[in-house]
């Protein structure tokens, strides 16, 4: 007998649309017509950035990788661009994200164990030699001390004699986002905006094609943002990013086309297809209308569809390796640039080489035998999905509105109640969960007495975090002292000047001054953020 | 202490900044009537141990997920014991591998509460232990 039998025959969706049983052209015209749909390729790019999209290319592999220290993490990406993998995706350790050298006391414990461990310019040189930075484009997973991990990025290519000019390459550095999720901040709201700005305005004059910030809904729909909710409060804050940068001077276009996205693919599938069709519309008339963007590329909503861990379960966890085919599958169907899987173990451990392998392959398998890659947008022109496609950009218009209503997604951040709205939403969720009400198997139904499941664990070394300890004393015996307190001076008056830091700190990372040395200096001057408790 | 209601220290250890399961828990605990304070993101063992101490709690609870309870618990442990906190019930929840389940209890974390437990779970637990 089907567990689901007694279920309710009202669907709502989980951005509270009703969903029908079948669907005609006049729902699509009931809930706002056809003209959404434009072309793959042109305005409002609702089926797609480019005409041609994976014909041409198709989307970059890009997962999640990193751990110890920076030698460690060298191996790993050699393994993964040797399995096919077509770009890298870098897993700081949290000392890292949060600006403590390896030797700070608030490290122990903590090094190298969720991501590689940087503290110089000089684990970059190790992390990333041997690959070719052209081919293989790198995204910097790191927000709070986003600023100085990108100089330490530039320069790392320049000295290994790339043209800055010509580099690509993405930092997340959405630094709004770590306040509501994730939760690797430093500096209070205000600098931290600045930041932003310094490193976008940077990026626009000397590095053009690096993209300096990649906007995630993804952590604030794990946090328990609803599906539009998640493009509502991403499009909110990539608001803010351009506004803040517009106030330097910039034109929109110098800046707005290396904006990205990163949102996530958990949940029910039409609802995630529509919702990335919606906000590529919603966003290109967004850039258009009120920026007054002329560039198409201003208005492309480029994206990594990522992750999916909000979906995952520790129960039976095999199962997420079929998850994982489906929400690549929704991905593909969306018109994703780039694609990054949760591997089937990530409720327990960081993913082994095994389990890297089969999320990777798991992409590869879609773009060699599927089908997916050689026609765009292959759901467009669906009732169901044209209709659901103009329901979803209602809500995320809606909930945007509400936010600015509510006096700005800034201010409701650096007052903790974009944070409480989420949390809130979690709660409600996890009641769901538990009562049986949002079905998730393995967890409230078809489960089974199980054993904890005998997954391999990803070792944790210690002594890794005592070489990378003993590497970073060598390193300040053996640089120039003058030169980094010079450096780290210049970072400290920059800061106090209020003038753009980045190009102090891209002195004082090539002067191999350390990632908490350089925070520090900018803690004395911007603060630490104090977090709200708000419930 | 039938009167009072039971005092709950919810607290993030170290640097892991994924909050939304310590954050479900308190709200869950709230609704099922204990008093609950939230430390925040970023505690070490002596913001902690001070914290529980300052609060007067008769639980404290970890929301881990980034795999660094044990170091941690190794560390609160005597800072309990020094601050006369030896008997509070102690909870760990969030991303416990089984294997750490033995050295935790021994640490005196009789509650563990891995991934995809239940509220309910944790809200009776506390109601056994305390009254």
């Amino acid at each position: 007998m089907s567990e689901r039998q007694n279920k309710p025959r009202r669907v709502v969706n989980e951005s509270g649309i009703e969903i029908k049983t079948a669907y005609t052209a006049a729902d699509v015209e009931a809930s706002g017509g056809f003209n959404h749909v434009g072309e793959p390729g042109r305005f409002p790019f609702t089926r797609g950035i480019h005409g041609e999209m994976y014909r041409k290319r198709p989307w970059t592999m890009r997962q999640y990788a990193g751990f110890g220290n920076a030698a460690d993490t060298n191996q790993r990406f050699k393994f993964l661009i040797a399995n096919g993998q077509t770009g890298l995706n870098v897993a700081f350790d949290l000392p890292t994200q949060i600006g403590f050298d390896s030797d700070s006391p608030m490290a122990e414990g903590e090094v190298g164990r969720v991501g590689m461990a940087v503290d110089t310019l000089r684990d970059f040189e190790v992390a990333f030699d041997g690959i070719d930075l052209e081919q293989i484009t790198v995204s910097l997973t790191v927000n709070g001390s986003a600023a100085i991990l990108i100089a330490m990025y530039l320069v790392m290519a320049e000295k290994r004699g790339y043209d800055v000019a010509k580099l690509r390459g993405t930092a997340q550095n959405d630094i709004l986002k770590e306040f509501i999720g994730r939760g690797t901040w430093i500096f209070p709201v205000e600098p931290s905006m600045k930041l932003v700005g310094d490193t976008i305005e940077y990026c626009a004059q000397h590095a053009p094609k690096y993209s300096p910030v990649s906007v995630c809904g993804y952590h604030i729909r794990e946090s328990g943002a609803n599906p539009a909710q998640e493009m509502a409060y991403a499009f909110c804050i990539a608001k803010a990013y351009a506004d803040e940068t517009l106030k330097r001077g910039l034109h929109i276009d110098e800046f707005a086309g290396r904006l990205s996205f990163n949102f996530n693919i958990f949940g029910n599938l039409f609802e995630q297809v529509a919702k990335f069709r919606a906000a590529r519309g919603l966003w290109a008339k967004i850039m258009k209308e009120e920026y007054g963007a002329q560039d198409p590329g201003s208005m492309w909503m480029r994206m990594i569809a990522a992750g999916g861990g909000g979906g995952l379960t520790k129960e039976q966890p095999e199962l997420n390796i079929v998850r994982g085919a489906y929400y690549a599958l929704i991905s593909a169907l969306s018109g994703t640039q780039t694609m990054a899987l949760c591997s089937y173990d990530e409720a327990y451990t960081i993913p082994t080489e095994h389990s890297a392998r089969i999320s990777l392959r798991t992409m590869q398998l879609l773009i060699e035998e599927m089908g997916l890659t050689e026609t765009v947008d292959p759901l467009g022109g669906s009732w169901y999905v044209e209709t659901l496609t103009n329901q979803m950009r209602d809500k995320m218009v809606e909930t945007m509105a509400d936010i600015d209503r509510r006096g700005g997604i800034v201010s409701l951040v650096a007052q903790g109640l974009a944070q409480a709205a989420v949390s809130a939403q979690a709660y409600q969720m996890q009641k769901r969960i538990e009562s049986g009400d949002f079905p998730k198997v393995g967890v409230n139904c078809y489960r089974m007495e199980e054993e904890e499941a005998k997954v391999e664990f990803h070792p944790y070394d210690e002594d890794d975090a005592k070489a990378q300890v003993a590497a970073l004393d060598t390193i300040r015996a053996e640089r120039d002292g003058r030169k980094v307190q010079t450096a780290l001076d210049r970072v400290e008056a920059d800061a106090r000047a209020g003038v753009n830091v980045m190009p102090a700190l891209i002195e004082a990372v090539r002067a191999y001054a350390s990632v908490g040395e350089i925070t520090d200096r900018l803690v004395t001057v911007y603060g630490r953020y104090r977090e709200p408790v708000v419930f | 202490m039938s009167d009072r209601r039971i005092r709950v220290l919810v607290a993030k250890p170290g640097l892991d900044g994924h909050d939304q399961g310590a954050k479900i828990v308190v709200r869950g605990l709230i609704d099922a009537g204990f008093e609950v304070i939230y430390t925040g993101l970023r505690q070490t063992p002596i913001a902690v141990a001070n914290a529980a101490l300052e609060e007067g709690v008769d639980v404290i609870g970890l929301s881990s997920m980034a795999g660094s309870h044990l170091p941690f618990c190794r560390k609160l442990r005597p800072l309990l014991d020094e601050r006369g906190l030896g008997d509070k019930v102690c909870l760990i929840g969030g991303n416990i591998p089984a294997a750490d389940f033995d050295e935790l209890r021994a640490l005196g974390f009789t509650g563990i509460f891995p991934t995809s437990s239940k509220i309910a779970a944790i809200a009776d637990f506390i109601k056994e232990r305390v009254q």
